[in-house]
């Protein structure tokens, strides 16, 4: 776990170090902005916007991270050969790849609270002032604590997107890496459709097809509980459990996966 | 006694080709041994093997057949990582750390203490002559200045057996003369110290045994004075104040005499030549003896000729091949 521990900060570092944390500033720029004018724009209808927008931007923002930083995780070291002494050091090729799946996982944390405070200093500066009545009509509090539960799934979500990226990097090129990775993440919003797939077809070999390609892709459909909070609908502690067992058990297979192949590459 | 490394039928095929993959051998069944203390210069020219071999040792790669040990222990051994350094051919770092922050993160991985950390990261800079340098980021540094980061790495955790790639690559002649006193240094204390190099000149200064690749085939190994090419092949002698009678007398029995300047000559004498006999003959007659030095075939005669050879044994198994 000392290699993991080293690896994960020497990460964390070097993100700070190619400014990734900027992103944090759009984020704040595009939240103010959006409140200022909203605010002149809608009547009442301002708070629930603006969580939207919050979630959304968390979740997309991070998404860049996740991606365009983990397909360069490993192919960066490979590519520019600082592998080379590294491997030499008393490090397993397995906690190489843990620690950077950690290191960029803490850096995506930094970013998540960062913009998760930002959110409630936003919705609390909106809300600041309005009548009890008119705030009792809302769906949701302004401050509601529920919505750290959709920003906890936005992070298991960026937690699959990471051990994804990091799967793929770890024997393609980062160009091939950042294309599997992002189809993947678009096939898997729609991936329930196809557990449902023997609506649509009668084909018994099309309903297998679509059943496996369901338990084989990811279901980030599962992370999305966003319109749920913001409409102030109940997501239930069992339903929490069950997507981080889920993101939990994804990602063991993905770095596990990672590793094997990893372990077998000839760096030439 | 235990090898401080040793390979056995080390080989390595490559694919090559995109649409039809077939293997290329890189390394061909590399039996060597290197024991404690010795700096074992692995020679050979660009494409012979031997950075595959460094990479083989290093487990960058894996073999085909064969295996290694390091300290008696397989190559895969991580524990064995904390007893060797490494020095990759044109080391290539992370461009957003300071040389101070590199080496600190290497020795975290070392799992030294921090004031252990601070203590050797400091030396170790200082020693390699980037000390000055330590807060400047790496994407700053020149190819010499990286090549003297690169060293101080794979001496941080005062290791037993020292691997170097092309230690003297890129270094100005300032350089290569601060780091052949380095591995001097290394010699004295003990260590073990395998370089690969194709400057011969470093290896006839540094090494007592060396190993000559060419084709992925091992061509040569031992010590420089076991490889029969370099035996006394002549003499030859400088002397001054010599007569001519002198001279025209000791004529039949030398192969050349050569003239420098006023009364000195050069003197080329076979290797049975009755030196002492000679030598009597010539100071009776008044000469003076200036120089006496054994002729013998330099290392970049004898790699020329072994790497040849193995040119002409991979022609014949070709060629044999086809047949």
């Amino acid at each position: 776990m000392h290699a993991v521990r080293c690896v994960a900060a020497a990460v964390f570092r070097e993100s700070v170090r190619d400014r990734v944390f900027y992103n944090l500033v759009l984020f704040a720029v595009l939240l103010v902005g959006a409140s200022i004018l909203i605010g002149q724009l809608t009547a009442g209808q301002d708070v629930k916007i603006i969580k939207d927008l919050g979630l959304a931007a968390t979740s997309v923002f991070g998404l860049f991270i996740a991606i365009f930083v983990g397909i360069n995780l490993v192919s960066k070291e490979v590519d520019r050969r600082s592998i080379y002494p590294l491997l030499a050091k008393p490090v397993r090729r397995s906690e190489l790849i843990f620690g950077k799946f950690c290191g960029l996982m803490l850096t995506l944390l930094v970013n998540v609270m960062v913009m998760t405070v930002a959110l409630y200093a936003v919705l609390a500066f909106l809300s600041h002032g309005v009548p009890l009545s008119v705030q009792q009509a809302w769906d949701a509090p302004a401050l509601d604590p529920a919505l750290l539960k959709a920003i906890a799934l936005i992070y298991l979500d960026l937690a699959v997107v990471t051990a994804l990226a990091l799967f793929f990097s770890s024997y393609s090129s980062p160009m091939l890496s950042a294309v599997f990775t992002l189809s993947l993440y678009v096939v898997g919003q729609f991936n329930t459709d196809l557990k449902q797939f023997d609506q649509i077809v009668s084909s018994p070999i099309a309903i297998a097809i679509g059943k496996a390609a369901y338990y084989v892709l990811p279901d980030f459909s599962k992370f999305d509980v966003k319109l749920a909070v913001v409409h102030g609908l109940p997501v239930t502690p069992g339903y929490m459990i069950s997507t981080v067992a889920y993101a939990a058990a994804y990602v063991a297979a993905l770095l596990l996966g990672a590793t094997v192949i990893f372990s077998r590459r000839d760096f030439k | 006694m235990q090898a401080a490394i040793r390979t056995r039928n080390l080989t390595k095929d490559y694919q090559v080709g995109f649409w039809r993959p077939r293997p290329y051998r890189a390394l061909d069944g590399l039996s060597i041994e290197v024991a404690p203390g010795d700096v074992f210069g692995f020679l050979g020219p660009n494409g012979a093997g031997k950075t595959t071999t460094l990479k083989l040792l290093m487990q960058l790669v894996f073999p085909t057949a064969g295996d290694a040990e390091i300290l008696g222990r397989p190559v895969g051994d991580v524990g064995v990582r904390r007893r060797i350094g490494y020095l990759p051919e044109n080391p290539y770092f992370y461009d957003h750390l300071t040389a101070e922050e590199l080496l600190t993160y290497y020795a975290q991985l070392f799992g030294m203490s921090a004031p252990d950390r601070r203590r050797r990261v400091a030396a170790m800079l200082d020693r390699l002559g980037v000390g000055g340098e330590r807060r400047l980021q790496l994407r700053k540094f020149s190819k010499g200045m990286l090549q003297r980061v690169g060293l101080a790495q794979a001496l941080l955790n005062d290791p037993e057996v020292i691997f170097l790639d092309e230690p003297m690559s890129g270094l100005d002649p300032l350089g290569r003369r601060d780091v052949r006193a380095l591995m001097l240094e290394l010699r004295d204390q003990g260590r073990t110290i395998f370089f690969s190099s194709h400057i011969l000149s470093d290896a006839e200064a540094l090494c007592n045994k060396v190993a000559i690749v060419a084709k992925g085939r091992l061509a040569g190994n031992g010590r420089l004075a076991d490889f029969q090419e370099f035996a006394v092949h002549g003499w030859e002698l400088v002397v001054s104040g010599v007569s001519a009678a002198t001279l025209d007398r000791v004529k039949p029995r030398v192969r050349r005499v050569t003239p420098i300047t006023g009364d000195r000559f050069a003197i080329d004498l076979p290797a049975d030549a009755h030196l002492e006999q000679l030598l009597a003959e010539l100071t009776a007659d008044g000469a003076k003896l200036v120089s006496l030095n054994p002729v013998r075939e330099t290392l970049e005669d004898l790699f020329v000729r072994r790497v040849a050879a193995v040119g002409d044994g991979a022609r014949e198994e070709a060629t044999h091949a086809r047949r």
